[in-house]
């Protein structure tokens, strides 16, 4: 089969509507993802020992095994032990929630402990409980440190996504592929199915280089 | 009783014992100079006495509270003892002026506008009226912990504890620092100083305490001891520092 560029335009719209899927998934599992890596985080951080064991359990547990593994335990594994049906999207937002949070715990609990003990003890010496010093004083220096690798888990993140294709989720990997059943033009699709991505993951890399650059690290 | 007290005060890091049974009475208006060698404990006395550091021992009690006694005791120490570092630790993404400000507005519960107009008159205090829109970053060393040294005394402390204040600064940085602590001692304010500089000792000191091995080795006042150690180490540690 000859490769014709020119039939590309034909699957835009379906590929738009892949990429809205894939958006969708990343944007809500992320939020979901930096709040819980937040609280696990700073549970690491400054938790006591039962706090600190619970959210290094979570994360050990979520970084030693694949992520598709994670989404089939959700999807399948769940209902069949506790009586919870999800659909495959839940399933999926899940699963990025639940992934993303254990690494960005990790990137949460190495910013705020980077930050100089001097600058905590300079707060709790004017008499500030700790819980202020954490807000005020090494909350947003650790933030400015954050930027850059949770950007990088963003965009692995998003990547990730394309292995919902294990169950059966509408994304742009997916999309590709229902395409690809219907006509077999494999050169055109792939390619025009890794420029939305790459345009999805250059936009993200291009938005947090201006935050980065707006913010000084200090 | 007296203003700080230490009965009897231990302090290990796990096995190290850094100090050992300490009895120490400091009364309001003292300036009491610390020296003595590295790792004697010098920098511990100082962090016990706002519960920087927790006591193992023994106990020890500032303006009538325990630091042992709880969190909110301790913070309420803290409040009354305004500490300033080797390295000055100011907030880098605050201007000079919000670092004095911060905390009163936190811990003595001003309002923004009433903690920065009390800021700004303790930057005038400390000679550096024209700087509080810059940040640390911006700011000499000597700036700096003349900056620090006005954020301590933001929240109204009735004691000011100094942790080898001059030791990060180039020689002709240290007066300028030296200058605003005599002058804060020359208002009564009561003191805890770690510092090499005798001549600060001599002329304001009122007590000079010589530390070996986590123990009170010599108290006395500054101006009998310098010039005549009793002591045979301190003597020695002397003709080291000057
Ligand atoms: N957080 C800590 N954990 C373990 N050991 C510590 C800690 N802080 C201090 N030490 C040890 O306690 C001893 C006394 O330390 P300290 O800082 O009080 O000495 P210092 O007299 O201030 O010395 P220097 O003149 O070097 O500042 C040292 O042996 C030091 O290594
Ligand atoms: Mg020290």
């Amino acid at each position: 089969m000859q490769v014709d560029w020119s039939i590309m335009i034909d699957f835009i719209p379906q590929l738009l509507a892949g990429a809205k899927v894939t958006i969708y998934i990343t944007v809500l599992g992320l939020i979901g993802g930096i709040i819980l890596g937040v609280i696990a985080g700073l549970m690491r951080a400054y938790g006591g020992k039962i706090l600190n064991a619970i959210a290094f359990t979570y994360i050990e547990l979520i970084r030693g095994t694949p992520i598709v593994v994670q989404v089939m335990f959700l999807y399948f594994a769940l209902p069949v032990l506790a009586d919870i049906r999800i659909d495959p999207m839940s399933a999926a937002v899940l699963a990025i929630v639940v992934n993303a949070g254990a690494y960005i715990a990790e990137i949460v609990r190495g910013a705020f402990l980077s930050i100089h003990k001097g600058l905590t003890e300079a707060g709790l010496a004017i008499g500030m409980p700790h819980w202020q010093v954490l807000l005020y004083i090494v909350g947003p220096l650790a933030f400015r440190r954050l930027i850059p690798p949770l950007g990088n888990q963003f965009i692995v993140s998003l990547k990730d996504t394309s292995l919902f294709i294990v169950i059966g989720v509408g994304e742009l990997t997916r999309t590709g592929q229902e395409i690809m059943a219907a006509n077999f033009r494999a050169v055109e699709i792939w390619t025009a199915v890794a420029i939305c991505y790459l345009i999805m993951t250059g936009t993200m890399t291009i938005a947090l280089r201006a935050i980065e650059k707006r913010m000084r690290i200090l | 009783m007296s203003f700080i007290e230490f009965k009897n005060t231990s302090k290990s890091f796990g096995p190290l014992q850094v100090l050992t049974e300490v009895d120490l009475s400091i009364e309001q208006g003292e300036v009491v100079v610390l020296i003595g060698p590295s790792g004697s404990g010098k920098s511990t006395l100082l962090r016990c006495i706002n519960g920087l550091e927790m006591i193992t021992g023994g106990d020890l009690i500032v303006d009538g509270l325990s630091v042992t006694a709880g969190k909110k005791t301790l913070r309420e120490i803290r409040k009354e003892a305004g500490m300033v570092f080797q390295q000055f630790n100011l907030f880098p993404q605050m201007t000079a002026l919000q670092n004095v400000a911060l905390g009163p507005r936190k811990v003595r519960g001003l309002s923004r506008t009433e903690a920065e107009t009390q800021a700004q008159e303790l930057l005038d205090k400390v000679g550096l009226s024209d700087k509080g829109g810059h940040y640390p970053s911006e700011l000499s060393g000597g700036q700096q912990q003349r900056v620090a040294i006005a954020r301590a005394l933001a929240v109204k402390p009735k004691v000011m504890l100094f942790d080898e204040p001059t030791s990060a600064l180039d020689p002709e940085l240290k007066q300028e620092v030296l200058n605003v602590m005599l002058q804060l001692a020359k208002e009564g304010m009561t003191m805890v100083v770690v510092t090499h500089e005798m001549s600060f000792a001599k002329q304001v000191g009122t007590r000079l305490i010589f530390m070996e091995h986590g123990k009170i080795a010599v108290d006395d006042d500054p101006r009998r001891v310098i010039d005549t150690p009793p002591n045979p180490r301190m003597k020695d540690f002397l003709s080291h520092v000057e």
